[in-house]
């Protein structure tokens, strides 16, 4: 309880102290791995663009975790709107103005706008139904990618364009020359967005789509307009799944089909229920151990594809709290 | 002009049957056991390349019989061994797990029957064109649209005139009352998943004589196939068909006037549906909650 008898927001969430504290331990060691990434990255075995791409992809998780693991909505269509962020980076770079940022901007403009549409077709369905409308619009966006030869590059992918530098006045951070400082502008965003996340989880839209997961029927009793929440919370979790994907095109200076395919959604919701979906920093883990899987068994086999399959099915069949579920659950033992 | 149209027409009604065969067994699956089975597609192309390796043995018909009951019984043990300790948890399980599974098996068809299209030989008395004025009629287009048809009314005969179908329509409608009269659910899913697999087989076997063969047949069918059922109506069979065949027709039509939008203007049909009336054609109230 605070000062005028209203308890906080801790209290709502039913957290314990100790509960608390482990939180801000786990986002503590989080940081700490996150901010000394490059250093250690190659010491066991990765490089620089395996690491910003971890962060990225994490990036992308997360998004989608906050519709799934903290609104109750499955969406299994999330690539389109991380494709949209990467073509709408290249295009502007590419076509407009070569800048990287006012290119980020349009990215994610685009991305977000796309999902408030669709959002507004879909927010009344539910379960199962939702899912399988969010996959069949997802691959809209890849068929106009794909057919659409003359702008968009078709099946070869939008090319011939670059990062740009970035002016801040006291300095010019040249993205291009080192991957290094690109690593530490994509943390920056990363952090900017989830930082943002946390606070609309924490406030109290954040906390009524917690109560809608929980308990939908009884929210609508409440009086809160469902469908308007779940149709913002999937514009957010949209919103921050196109800057994943600004920044993902970016790095390779280059995006293709394959960003908004429907397999990419699907390695997404994969991420997230392998960390964990009930915890915020799940889906970064589940990111992380997902990515540095894919790039080793696709350097050791052509038959990558059955190994991702076979881990999905063990993570379903075995695992299905995900890495921090097991974890929490241990130690309340 | 009207040739062409009729041409593209014809031909939109093919690849509609195709959605469509492929759509009902994804929605017996789903009506039942709620399971969006996104290995659909793995299995249709299975089907296509067991057929496609019974070819030299038993022809063209004896593949057609065979392959799709094999298809058929690898649908039953993977429900058996992989889907059914999923029931009853949240539908995201399912969907990751078929998800996964379509991964597998279109690399299994990669490893054994290579990344390449390989040619699947119909017979010569199937190919020749039946008019020389209306040459995209052939007699196999003309077969695949009558055996369709077949399997349709076969599905509908066997859910309406069976036990088996009678249970599966109740089981549709309230699981756990069917169960509580005895019905052992677990078996009554079982074969509901075969049958659903065994037309995506038959469907495979189809696909591979007009789309030649290789192991992404299975992806390039089933996006479409969602978009039939959510335009036909969730929960309904025949909203299934309609909606497997509208969407067909439609992306066959757009194909003469804007070859670009030929898959666009199926989703664009979806999103009109969604927004007009988002049960879907024939769907039934309630089934979207």
């Amino acid at each position: 309880m605070n000062a005028i008898g209203l308890p906080r927001s801790e209290e709502i969430a039913g957290l314990s102290a100790a509960e608390r504290l482990r939180n801000h331990r786990l986002t503590f060691i989080v940081w700490a791995l996150l901010l000394t990434m490059p250093y250690w990255m190659g010491a066991i075995g990765g490089y620089t663009e395996l690491a910003i791409r971890v962060v990225i992809m994490g990036l992308a998780a997360m998004s989608l975790n906050f519709l799934l693991g903290f609104t109750g909505v499955l969406s299994f269509g999330h690539a389109a709107y991380f494709g949209l962020g990467a073509y709408g980076v290249g295009m502007m770079i590419k076509y407009v103005y070569p800048s990287t940022l006012l290119g980020m901007l349009v990215g994610v403009a685009t991305g977000t706008l796309a999902a408030a549409l669709i959002g507004g077709l879909i927010r009344k369905l539910r379960g199962t139904y939702f899912a399988m409308v969010t996959i069949a619009f997802g691959q809209v966006f890849f068929f106009i990618a794909f057919r659409w030869n003359t702008v968009t590059g078709g099946d070869d992918g939008l090319t011939g364009w670059k990062r740009q530098p970035i002016d801040l006045g006291f300095t010019r951070l040249d993205l291009l020359a080192s991957d290094t400082l690109f690593y530490y502008f994509v943390l920056v965003m990363f952090g900017l967005a989830v930082a943002l996340m946390a606070l609309i989880l924490r406030s109290p839209f954040g906390r009524t789509l917690v109560a809608i997961r929980e308990n939908e029927r009884r929210a609508r009793f409440l009086g809160i307009p469902v469908e308007q929440h779940i149709w913002l919370s999937f514009i957010i979790s949209c919103f921050f799944v196109s800057l994943a994907g600004t920044l993902y095109a970016l790095l390779s200076n280059f995006t293709d089909p394959r960003a908004l395919r429907w397999d990419m959604s699907g390695n997404f919701v994969i991420m997230a229920v392998l960390g964990g979906m009930r915890s915020f920093w799940g889906p970064l883990i589940g990111a992380a151990i997902f990515v540095v899987l894919q790039d080793y068994v696709s350097s050791q086999t052509e038959n990558w594809m059955s190994f991702i399959g076979v881990f999905f099915v063990v993570i379903v069949l075995f695992f299905p709290r995900g890495v921090l579920g097991m974890l929490k659950r241990r130690s309340a033992k | 002009m009207t040739q062409l149209l009729l041409f593209n027409l014809f031909n939109g009604l093919i690849v509609g049957a195709f959605y469509a065969l492929m759509a009902l067994g994804l929605s017996l699956i789903l009506n039942l056991s709620g399971v969006i089975n996104f290995a659909h597609g793995g299995f249709l192309a299975l089907g296509a390349y067991i057929a496609y390796s019974l070819l030299p043995y038993t022809g063209f018909w004896g593949a057609l019989l065979i392959a799709p009951f094999l298809t058929a019984m690898l649908g039953l043990v993977a429900e058996r061994i992989l889907i059914r300790p999923l029931y009853g948890r949240d539908p995201l399980y399912s969907l990751l797990l078929t998800f996964g599974l379509a991964y597998i098996l279109e690399d299994v068809a990669r490893y054994i029957w290579g990344a390449q299209s390989v040619p699947f030989q119909i017979p010569a008395a199937l190919t020749t064109p039946l008019s020389s004025q209306f040459f995209f009629l052939t007699g196999y287009r003309i077969f695949m649209v009558l055996l369709v048809a077949a399997a349709v009314i076969g599905l509908f005969v066997i859910l309406n005139k069976t036990r088996l179908g009678i249970r599966i329509r109740a089981g549709t409608s309230d699981l756990e009352t069917v169960s509580t009269l005895g019905v052992n659910v677990r078996i009554l899913r079982n074969l509901n998943f075969g049958l659903g697999i065994y037309l995506a087989g038959l469907a495979g076997v189809l696909a591979a004589g007009m789309l030649g063969l290789q192991p992404t047949i299975g992806t390039s069918l089933i996006m479409p196939s969602f978009v039939a059922i959510i335009v036909g109506g969730l929960g309904s069979l025949p909203g299934t068909l309609l909606g497997g065949l509208l969407i067909g027709v439609a992306s066959g039509v757009t194909t003469v006037f804007f070859p670009s939008a030929t898959e666009a203007v199926m989703y664009v049909m979806m999103g009109f549906v969604l927004l007009v009336r988002p049960r879907g054609l024939l769907g039934e109230e309630g089934r979207i909650q």
